[in-house]
């Protein structure tokens, strides 16, 4: 079993959804051991990503009217979703791992940085630069202490998602 | 060309907006005017973002390019980077591209139609299909699929991961991969990952035959319903070999008209540009691509895994043109037009990249380690084309004296189909909504049509937070009189 598994998603070449990449990198070059996968959005195949994970953390850009830097558990959620779009919710990929692999899944978590512009070939922005700066102190201490109970005393946004 | 396109007087009907259509893929929008009788006077499709793929590759320069393009679509990253590469061999003066080579880009090619036609009919069509167009809107999802059919599901997310796995092993990385470069590949398959992915393959073709049986017992419920639904005559464009076989890689143009004639046969894709044009209306970004031998009217054409069932003669794998021979004898041989009939082509598909994909492991060659062409000249334009997974794909692109990319035209397979997208919701809309009271489960046949297509709108943007698909309905005045939110957490009515 691993301890932590880290997923990020987003394209870096579209502006601030380079920020979950961003943070992946960050976390590759601090912490080579843990394994870490890059994907422009998140699907279904990613929960075999997470079987052998006792704790997954799930990195992405943020929009609309999501803090800064946001830290919150993330729980299976079976009723949501939309068959209008390529790509799932975290809280999706926990719901699917219970079927696919046959057991609950991990405790698991998103960090979450809010970006500003998405536009194709845009760098990313000023603020979502200053905000991965930010942003590292505390990602940093949660990739050395992969640990849910204390990850749960970090988080920064209560989820609104029941308990499985 | 249907008459919904557009009416006389739009302020004098009720205009219902599903926007944006979907979320990663880029902004789509259907409108549709009804009037005091809920009958159906115009219906449209737009694309409400400006994508600027072009700006985006003009100035890199040209070996480069076949990296930055999969940066264009999270969906299908490979289909450009192959687009892409073919154009540049010629730019860089490649002389014949050494068949372990071509055959280790076709093995990526097969592995990138063969997950995301998986993730199309598992995670897209499956919802509508298994649990119904009216089902709980809330459960209408992959997940709800996976929780009514697991093993199903569970085949799904196993399909979708061996086709990555076939693009890992070939382009050196799950995502960003450099394996295709001007004149070649730059790495080899070890005979580890070769018998890696062939321990795997004869199971994949199991189950994609599976999928096949699927669709056709559940189409044969009710065919009058399957074979009508958004159905569109029009003409049909795919590639397909010097034999007339299909072939998602390489070869030429060719396209039928709606009754299966021949029009145009192994036309070089480097002359598109002569064989295509494009037509722009002022209310969508998007243009509408048309032969130019028959006009914007009666020229426009499908493209996608129905199309190329039915341009081709023949699949060149067994069990896939068993069931391709069985479709077409089903209709007597005409062609079938009905928006739902892409799945059944989809599967079709998706079976015969499993097949190829044992034939390309199978094959001595795959191992090899002469992976690049010898080079002569350089050339300063060129254009590459391949079958993307929703249909035919153009790149075309020139270079100044520097190598830098200073023209660069994209069709994408979403944009070939446009018109044929457009038709199908007036279809639609002029058969399972007109005259009626409009509930979230007759919208959501719009949005059936358009998914049978699969468009892929844009590339991925990704992030928390945004909401994919927002219904409303406004009276004559404008005024909002109900509206029906849907997102990745919820939906809501109010």
């Amino acid at each position: 079993m691993t301890p932590l598994v880290v997923l990020a998603c987003g394209n870096p070449s579209r502006g601030d959804d380079a920020i979950g990449p961003a943070l992946l990198a960050r976390i590759a070059k601090a912490f080579p051991e843990l394994p870490t996968v890059e994907d422009f959005q998140f699907q279904v195949e990613h929960v075999l990503d997470m079987e052998e994970a006792a704790l997954v953390l799930f990195l992405d850009a943020g929009t609309g009217d999501l803090p800064p830097i946001s830290f919150t558990e993330v729980f299976p959620h079976k009723d949501t979703g939309s068959a209008s779009t390529h790509a799932m919710e975290p809280s999706g990929l926990l719901a699917v791992f219970e079927t696919v692999v046959g057991r609950a899944p991990p405790p698991a978590f998103v960090f979450c940085v809010r970006g500003e512009t998405f536009g194709l070939g845009e760098p990313m922005s000023e603020a979502a630069v200053a905000r991965l700066d930010e942003a590292w102190p505390l990602l940093g201490e949660l990739c050395e202490t992969p640990d849910a109970e204390i990850w749960r005393a970090r988080v920064t946004v209560p989820s609104s998602a029941p308990r499985a | 060309m249907s008459s919904l396109e557009t009416v006389a007087v739009p302020q004098k009907y009720r205009r219902i907006s599903i926007d944006p259509v979907t979320r990663v893929e880029g902004h789509g929008k259907v409108t549709i005017l009804l009037d005091d009788d809920n009958q159906v006077h115009q219906v449209r499709l737009h694309i409400v973002e400006f994508r600027g793929f072009e700006i985006f590759i003009e100035g890199r320069p040209y070996w480069e390019v076949p990296v930055t393009v999969q940066r264009l679509c999270g969906i299908c990253p490979v289909s450009h980077h192959l687009a892409a590469v073919k154009a540049m061999d010629i730019i860089a003066g490649a002389k014949a591209i050494p068949p372990t080579a071509e055959k280790l880009r076709r093995l990526m090619h097969y592995g990138q139609i063969l997950q995301s036609h998986a993730l199309h009919f598992f995670h897209l069509s499956s919802p509508d299909l298994l649990l119904g167009f009216d089902s709980d809107v809330t459960k209408r999802n992959i997940i709800g699929v996976v929780a009514e059919h697991p093993e199903l599901a569970r085949q799904g997310v196993l399909l979708r991961k061996f086709g990555q796995e076939v693009i890992r092993h070939t382009s050196g990385k799950r995502i960003h991969g450099t394996g295709a470069i001007p004149g070649g590949m730059n790495k080899a398959l070890t005979i580890s990952e070769r018998d890696e992915m062939r321990c795997e393959v004869d199971q994949v073709i199991a189950w994609a035959r599976k999928a096949v049986q699927l669709t056709k017992k559940l189409f044969a419920t009710n065919p009058e319903f399957y074979d009508r639904f958004g159905m569109v005559d029009s003409n049909m464009m795919s590639i397909v070999d010097d034999e007339g076989r299909l072939d998602l890689y390489h070869g030429g143009l060719r396209v039928k008209n709606a009754e299966g004639r021949i029009l145009l046969d192994h036309v070089d894709y480097a002359t598109y540009d002569q064989v295509i044009g494009e037509e722009v209306k002022p209310w969508t970004y998007m243009k509408f691509p048309y032969l130019c031998s028959l006009g914007p009217e009666k020229g426009w054409y499908k493209v996608g895994p129905l199309a190329r069932v039915q341009t081709a003669d023949r699949l060149s794998t067994p069990f896939a043109e068993e069931e391709r021979h069985e479709m077409m004898q089903a209709s007597n041989g005409r062609p079938v037009h009905g928006a739902l009939q892409y799945h059944v082509a989809r599967l079709i598909e998706l079976l015969h990249a499993a097949e190829v994909i044992r034939d390309l492991l199978d094959d001595p060659d795959i191992t090899g380690t002469d992976l690049l062409a010898d080079f002569g000249p350089r050339r300063r334009e060129a254009v590459g084309a391949i079958e993307a997974p929703r249909g035919t794909l153009f790149h075309h692109y020139r270079v100044d004296e520097e190598g830098l990319v200073d023209y660069c035209n994209l069709i994408v397979s979403t944009t070939n189909n446009n018109q044929a997208m457009n038709e199908a919701v007036r279809h639609v809309a002029r058969h399972h909504l007109s005259g009626r009271t409009i509930t979230e489960g007759l919208l959501n046949r719009i949005e059936v049509a358009i998914r049978a297509y699969d468009p892929c709108l844009s590339c991925a943007t990704h992030a928390l937070g945004q909401m994919p698909l927002e219904v409303e309905l406004r009276d004559p005045d404008g005024a909002l009189v109900h509206k029906v939110r849907k997102d990745s957490d919820a939906v809501s009515c109010g």
